[in-house]
């Protein structure tokens, strides 16, 4: 067909390269398509590789880990000294380190990141939205390396004038400048959910002659209850896992206390100190970053379930 | 026949503009106490914007300009120094989506009256069954005042919403197209009710049904592109009406 179309007339000649060209051109869209589709999809399996691997390369060091040290000890014991001559494997002190910074920065972030939900979905005029907005998630932005020099050396001073017993490595300085860190996560989520409550409700509202700040507080507040509670929760998870400020701020100590003026440890800066410091690889003391670790992923990883589980049903149902 | 009263609600040389946009041109208008009037007209028109003038409810809307007077009980709503909470709790509102707020059905009810700063208990108590009574789902939900309002029908809802709107105890309801939303057999009771409620209350209606207006309404508004073409008692507007754009509008040949 190909050789005998140059004898063919003009006009059939055209008609016959048009419909092979668009033989062709079918042929070609649809392998694009099918190459396009097995990249993305080996994409996409790149993170679920990568999750995976990580899960298992925590799980057989932590199993190694825990052929020396028992579960029970683990759970248990109020020490953590893996890294001295008497060695103890409480994980409790690391635990409440966290704990402590983090919900120091919640008692931050929640109550002012909702107030500025609040304000920017139901008060503020859309101008001062776009300016605020952009503003406040520049703190997301910030490099945490920063917020923890910012806690050390400018809030832990400003911090002693207030309480002078306070140690220049504490939870209370990096839990507030975490607090503010997260502030962005808590505001943000929390005005996205309280932005899709219906106009019918605030309207309902309204019509029974309901001021702004009760039908703010009375029905959109409760009416987005759900997707702040994941934002919350998301935000502690983002906490809980924080590194920089508190392997910084927070004095690298494990200390079994709920004083926020003392120094703490907490598992994330834990993580860092032995991986950053002499401890040689293989050995007891350092696997037991293996076992902070896992404790830490199965912390963040509920967090985050919970969370997600809230925003899905939050938006599958009051989002209409 | 005709009896010179105040006439409830009242509008003079009413203009409305969305930005540039004219939406109400130049709108009279004299609504008597008791009276159920209907509006209708094509979609756009701007009836629901005028139904919306009277508890203020454009006032959330960015760019919107009124020019005129929206007069209740002969004082004008938007320039005398009547408060705009104070004029929602008496010109009570049902909208066209029934919008119960997530809480239970008692909650609900009550709610107008927490907000009024009303917490005396039993008194909330008897006028959320009083309500609920004249709103004809009492017998309903009188068993379930703890469950959620959301786990009510359609139907139910927009009669919790109209009990909500007369638990605070206006004289006025404007209703925006209350039975658009519900099947047939919710929406005839949803009349039946706005024949009962007649007796004490003014009613404003916007719908879209024209059979709806002729059964529920005394008198009938035509709206037609931002204008009030006709107004007139209901069965004049639908047997002889005046105007050539409302017969054609009522029989169907547009909107």
């Amino acid at each position: 067909m190909n050789g005998s179309s140059t004898l063919l007339p003009v006009s059939e000649t055209t008609e016959s390269n048009r419909s092979r060209f668009s033989f062709n051109r079918d042929t070609y869209v649809v392998t694009r398509e099918k190459v396009v589709h097995v990249i993305l999809l080996m994409c996409a399996l790149v993170s679920v590789f990568t999750t995976l691997g990580i899960i298992l390369v925590l799980l057989f060091q932590t199993l190694e880990f825990f052929k020396e040290v028992p579960l029970l000890d683990f759970l248990t014991d109020t020490q953590w000294t893996p890294l001295f001559q008497d060695k103890h494997f409480g994980i409790l002190p690391l635990l409440s380190g966290t704990l402590l910074t983090s919900l120091i920065a919640l008692s931050v972030s929640v109550p002012l990141g909702l107030i500025i939900a609040i304000y920017l979905s139901e008060y503020a005029p859309p101008f001062l939205r776009k300016v605020l907005k952009p503003f406040l998630e520049v703190l997301a932005g910030i490099p945490t390396i920063v917020y923890g020099y910012f806690a050390l050396i400018t809030v832990t001073p400003l911090l002693q004038n207030i309480f002078p017993s306070l140690s220049g490595f504490n939870a209370l300085s990096p839990g507030i400048v975490m607090g503010i860190m997260i502030l962005p996560l808590v505001t943000s989520l929390s005005e996205d959910s309280l932005r899709v409550v219906p106009k019918g409700l605030r309207e309902g509202g309204y019509a029974l002659g309901a001021s702004k700040l009760q039908v703010s507080l009375s029905i959109v507040f409760p009416s987005a209850f759900s997707g702040i509670v994941a934002s919350v929760i998301l935000a502690f998870s983002r906490a809980i896992g924080e590194t920089m400020i508190v392997a910084i701020a927070a004095g690298q100590l494990p200390n079994l206390t709920a004083n926020p003026l003392q120094p703490v440890s907490t598992m994330t800066s834990y993580i860092v100190q032995v991986s950053q410091g002499d401890t040689p690889y293989g050995t007891l003391a350092y696997n037991t970053i293996f076992a902070v670790a896992i404790t830490l992923f199965i912390f963040t990883f509920l967090l985050n379930i919970i969370s997600f589980r809230l925003r899905k049903r939050y938006f599958s149902s009051g989002g209409d | 026949m005709t009896i010179r009263q105040m006439p409830a609600l009242e509008t003079r040389n009413l203009n409305l503009h969305y930005g540039t946009n004219h939406a109400l041109k130049n709108i009279s208008l004299c609504i008597s106490e008791n009276f159920v009037v209907a509006l209708i007209g094509p979609s756009g028109c701007g009836k629901s914007t005028y139904l919306r003038l009277f508890n203020r409810m454009n006032d959330m809307i960015d760019g919107v300009r009124i020019d005129g007077d929206v007069l209740f009980n002969g004082k004008d709503i938007y320039k005398s120094n009547l408060r705009v909470e104070h004029v929602r709790k008496k010109i009570g509102m049902v909208f066209q989506k029934p919008n119960p707020f997530p809480k239970t059905i008692f909650e609900n009810v009550a709610y107008g009256l927490k907000v009024n700063g009303i917490s005396n208990k039993k008194f909330i108590e008897e006028t959320v069954e009083k309500s609920l009574k004249q709103a004809a789902l009492w017998e309903e939900v009188k068993d379930n005042l703890k469950k959620s309002a959301l786990a009510l029908s359609g139907g139910q809802q927009q009669r919790l919403c109209i009990a909500r709107a007369l638990a605070v105890e206006p004289s006025v309801l404007l209703m925006d197209e209350p039975a658009s939303a519900l099947d047939p057999l919710s929406s005839a009771k949803i009349e039946e009710l706005i024949y009962e409620l007649k007796k004490k209350y003014t009613i404003l209606i916007v719908t879209h049904n024209m059979q709806q207006a002729a059964r529920v309404s005394d008198k009938t508004a035509f709206f037609y592109l931002g204008q009030l073409i006709e107004y007139n008692d209901t069965k004049q507007i639908f047997i002889n009406p005046k105007e050539e754009r409302t017969q054609n509008y009522i029989t169907g040949r547009f909107g």
